[in-house]
């Protein structure tokens, strides 16, 4: 582990730090480039392959900095580069980690689900475009390379949603996705600039600094603050920027849906914690209270995301419900920050951390298992779902898992990840996001259970000779985020130790 | 060791038999099946431990292993025995393995999977048996709910989607319940593991502190009232028996004999270990509102037993009654209450278990459980009819028999309790549930079974098959056995359920 202890100011030698998001940069460009060298063959396997072994390639380097504490506080603290723009700490890793585990899942299973299409180099290079400038998001420490880095994320993702042309869904959510990003960009964007001009800076550590002499410029930092909020509500698809959302994961090609819901997700909350808890922690008692903003809007969303899901009747739609609903889980360890009590903020923050991350492996493999369906083209309604897992009992069961787990049972990762995020907020005095978040898991029971119901209990309505065709790639990917499901409930241990300690050295 | 290798060898059996095709399943399954019972065996041969593991006894088989760490607690990976859990995990292997082979004949639709989630149920049933770390015991305790559900959802009988999601929320939303309550009780302890043993010790010397501004007092009570309701839904007791007969009658026979049998005694277990080992001081405060519902199950059970027309629906009911006793007895705090609730958990997974069983082999041929649609079948099924009477004389307490030992005790105990007031009238009325037993059974056997034959069928009714009846017969042995020398599990479980009396002061 040599280059753990290398000087911090010796750039170069910073710049091994940043290697997870050089891979997946240079994989995306390499993806382009074997299709423009060779653009008559378009190998989708070939190019399907280059993306899995380059997100895994990320993923193990980003796993082996965070098991040698790269950044962390025993070996020489977090390292910043570029003037301190940007800044490889645990945090960072750890949420690096969550978007390349998703893209890998989503590529394996995109091979099979683009298998008749023209142009799959596009959608590989966009999709690792994406996860990269998600990376960068994570490692941010400037408003401005957060900025930059969120706008990297979203383009390709408004063309991943509309991707599938000729589909006036796919096309109709990927400009409702775009418009409503691009008003969400401008107020995040006007939001710096008011940030900046009570503050001075766009470094998080030294916006923190100003905040104490802001004086009467304090209502402008306010109305930024707020508006920064804005940004990072539409990002992770939280009341009341969660329109889109619907819209867009239904459209979406069923791959696409996954990795915005998961990997585009965990981004909006990866800069959204680091810039609240580094950058606006000290404006909590002396400007704005946004933790009790982000607490109202917690308990609106987590309530509006299942009661909307019960009531669906296409299963996609409802699984995009639930993201909301689960958007809402997350915000606590934003709406549980109160300033000066650091050892309690980091625990709540550290136990959302741990839950988007294992929410990135049961939202995706939920997920996918549309895309399965959506392969065999079986229809979208509860009612189509019925009977598969007759025919198709190994995915069935791995859709049972996910559904059990999102809804939080006892049995499998979801229940740990949501119980220490309860336990967190009610450790942190906010006993009622706790009491509207257990309430809501158990009602949510209900409609994750109605998906069992019809695969399991429903006796098959139509001819279901297409699922005798076992997509490798799609089942691949499924089997593996159940599996990953199921053994995160023994190990979640070096999950939450890992995600508490990256979230302690923040608010050290 | 021998826990976790019984646990890890249940689960492998599991994946196994999901994996093999379906017409190698059944006996894959039953031999798989076996091993657990040899374990279990050894385990009982191998027992040496005295008192009760949660006060402070000596623990056989322990094992303890740090787990993860959170917000100053350590969850461990903690497993033991002692006198009250070792009987009923050698009835969980038992019993799994006869209702196994009970399945032989119904279930001919996706085999692979059904008797995967059996096995994988034996394996939950095992780890909740045996875990004595809170969050070991929780996790089972709901990994229990997920292959019965599917069990009933998917091989029940026409409402079985219903049942089986009632099944579900019902219990789902009692753990919910008892879980904050228990969390609660934990964060107001100076413990730092949920190791059961730690929580039961730091709670008996007095270490309870206020939480959240309610005074250490009121929040035991709290406690113990939200446990209650808990683990009350999943025994059940009236009026929160509503799930199980629905249950019952829609699971296919051997998922209704594993519910009967072991699911029914997860809820007398907890109550046993947590409500009364924990709080025998709250137990003693609710003395009459827990034995008023005792006994309103034990009569109103039985009326409703009474009242029914499927056989299956009759000896559902007839579950509920019988649970009334095991309330009685845990509530008496006295030696032969708590010792003889403890044996009845087991006489009556086996007793249970062998009805429904029973019934379940007459529903093979007749295909109908409605008792005025059938008479006189044992002419055509001698073997499967004597024992279904037999089963049914156990069920009504008759001596030599495990359901005789176990009230006989439970009635003692309850009838000299000093913590209960009124404890001879309470006894008395719990008494006269049996006369009510006696009368349905009677009634329903004396329908069905005997008189002339008369069964629309157009086919023809024979006997049952070698092995629907091998268990039954199995059952009936241990059935015996038990009632004619009930000192097997009565000592132990004596040794294990004395220093909770000790602890309650309840002498």
């Amino acid at each position: 582990m040599s280059l753990l202890q290398i000087e911090p100011t010796n750039w170069i030698y910073a710049m091994w730090s940043l290697q997870p998001v050089v891979i997946l940069a240079v994989t995306a460009l390499l993806v382009l480039g074997i299709d423009s060298l060779s653009p008559d063959s378009r190998s989708n396997r070939l190019l399907a392959g280059t993306a899995t072994v380059g997100t895994l390639v990320a993923l193990g380097v980003t796993v082996w900095y965070l098991a040698a504490g790269t950044g962390a506080a025993g070996t020489g603290g977090p390292i910043s580069l570029f003037s301190d723009a940007i800044v490889v700490d645990g945090m960072g890793l750890f949420f690096i980690a969550i978007f390349t585990s998703v893209a890998a899942m989503v590529v394996v299973a995109s091979a099979d689900y683009l298998e008749d299409d023209d142009n799959p180099a596009a959608f590989y290079s966009l999709l690792l475009f994406a996860t990269t400038a998600m990376s960068l998001m994570a490692v941010s420490n400037s408003l401005a390379t957060v900025f930059i880095s969120l706008e990297m994320a979203s383009l390709p993702s408004y063309a991943l949603v509309a991707y599938l042309k000729t589909n006036r869904g796919s096309v109709e959510a990927g400009l409702k996705y775009f418009l409503i990003g691009a008003v969400s960009a401008a107020v995040f964007a006007f939001g710096i600039s008011l940030v900046y001009a009570a503050t001075g800076s766009l470094l998080l550590p030294e916006v923190a600094a100003a905040i104490g002499d802001v004086s009467d410029l304090a209502g402008i930092l306010g109305m930024g603050i707020l508006m920064v909020a804005g940004g990072f509500l539409f990002k992770t698809a939280s009341v009341p920027f969660h329109f889109w959302a619907p819209e867009a994961y239904e459209g979406a090609p069923a791959p696409v849906s996954a990795f915005l819901s998961s990997a585009s997700k965990a981004a909006g909350f990866a800069v959204a914690f680091r810039v609240f808890a580094v950058a606006f922690t000290p404006a909590l008692d002396v400007v704005i209270d946004w933790g009790l903003l982000f607490g109202i809007l917690a308990v609106v969303t987590m309530i509006l995301g299942n009661f909307a899901a019960a009531t669906q009747t296409n299963v996609k739609r409802m699984l995009a419900y639930s993201s909301i609903g689960h958007a809402g889980y997350a915000l606590i360890g934003l709406a549980a920050i109160t300033a000066g009590a650091s050892e309690a903020n980091a625990t709540v923050m550290g136990a959302a951390m741990a839950h988007l991350f294992v929410y990135g492996f049961m939202n995706t493999g939920a997920f996918l298992f549309i895309a399965m369906v959506e392969y065999w083209g079986v229809g979208r309604t509860f009612e189509d779902y019925a009977g598969l897992g007759r025919k198709a009992p190994m995915a069935s069961i791995a859709m049972a898992v996910f559904m059990f787990s999102l809804a939080g049972l006892p049995v499998f990762g979801g229940f740990f990840s949501k119980y220490f995020l309860f336990l967190g907020a009610i450790n942190a005095g906010f006993w009622w996001l706790a009491a509207v978040g257990a309430v809501t898991s158990a009602l949510s029971l209900y409609y994750y259970s109605r998906v069992v119901k019809a695969l399991w209990f429903e006796e098959p309505n139509g001819n279901l000779d297409a699922l005798d065709s076992k997509p490798t790639g799609l089942y691949a990917a499924v089997i593996a985020a159940g599996v990953i499901t199921i053994l995160l409930l023994p190990g979640f241990g070096p999950v939450i130790e890992t995600a508490e300690a990256a979230a302690t050295a923040i608010f050290a | 060791m021998i826990i976790e290798a019984l646990l890890a060898f249940t689960f492998a059996a599991a994946l196994l038999v999901f994996a093999v095709p379906n017409k190698y399943a059944h006996k894959l399954a039953f031999g798989l099946s076996l091993v657990p019972i040899a374990g279990s065996l050894y385990m009982w041969s191998a027992f040496e431990a005295g008192g009760n593991a949660l006060t402070g006894g000596q623990i056989a088989f322990e094992t303890v292993a740090p787990w993860l760490e959170v917000a100053g607690y350590q969850l461990q990976w903690y497993v033991g025995v002692d006198g009250i859990s070792l009987p009923l995990v050698v009835l969980t292997t038992f019993l799994t393995a006869l209702a196994i082979m009970s399945a032989w004949t119904p279930i001919q639709d996706r085999q692979s999977q059904f008797y995967g989630l059996m096995l994988l149920m034996e394996a939950n049933l095992i780890g909740v048996f045996t875990a004595l770390d809170f969050f070991v015991w929780f996790i089972f305790w709901e990994a229990v709910l997920v292959p019965m559900y599917f069990l009933i959802g998917v091989w029940g009988g026409p409402r079985r989607k219903y049942a089986a999601i009632k099944f579900f929320v019902y219990t789902n939303i009692a753990s919910l319940v008892m879980f904050i309550a228990f969390m609660a009780l934990v964060f107001s302890l100076p413990v730092e593991t949920f190791g059961l043993p730690e929580i039961t010790q730091s709670l008996a010397a007095g270490e309870l502190t206020a939480f959240y501004g309610l005074p250490a007092d009121t929040l035991a009570l709290v406690v113990f009232a939200a446990m209650f309701v808990g683990f009350a839904v999943k025994v059940p007791v009236v009026p929160v028996h509503t799930w199980l007969p629905d249950a019952h009658v829609e699971a296919p026979t051997p998922a209704s004999v594993m519910l009967a049998g072991v699911l029914l005694k997860m809820g007398t277990y907890a109550l046993l270990r947590f409500n009364f080992t924990m709080l025998p001081e709250q137990a003693s405060t609710f003395a009459i509102p827990i034995a008023i519902i005792a006994v309103v199950s034990v009569i109103y059970g039985a009326m409703l037993a009474l009242a029914q027309t499927d056989l299956k629906r009759i000896v559902a009911y007839s579950s509920v009654s019988s649970m009334g006793y095991v309330i009685l007895g845990l509530i008496a705090f006295t030696e032969f209450g708590m010792g003889g609730a403890t044996f009845q958990m087991v006489a009556h997974g086996l007793i249970s278990g062998l009805m429904f069983m029973a019934v379940g082999v007459i529903y093979n041929a007749t295909h109908t459980r409605i008792v005025d649609d059938m008479s006189g079948l044992a002419d055509r099924m001698p073997v499967a009819v004597w024992i279904l009477v037999a089963g049914a004389f156990a069920y009504m307490g008759l001596p030599l028999m495990a359901g005789f030992a176990g009230e006989f005790f439970i009635f003692v105990g309850s009838f000299g309790s000093t913590a209960l007031p009124y404890a001879p009238v309470f006894t008395a009325l719990a008494m006269f549930g049996i006369v009510i037993v006696a009368g349905y059974l009677l009634m329903a056997m004396q329908n069905t079974l005997f008189g002339p034959f008369r069964l629309e069928t157009d086919y023809e009714i024979g006997r049952a098959p070698v092995h629907d009846i091998a268990p039954l017969v199995a059952l009936l042995g241990a059935i015996i056995l038990l009632g004619v020398a009930p000192s097997l599990f009565f000592d132990m479980i004596l040794d294990a359920t004395v220093p909770i009396l000790e602890l309650g002061g309840g002498l």
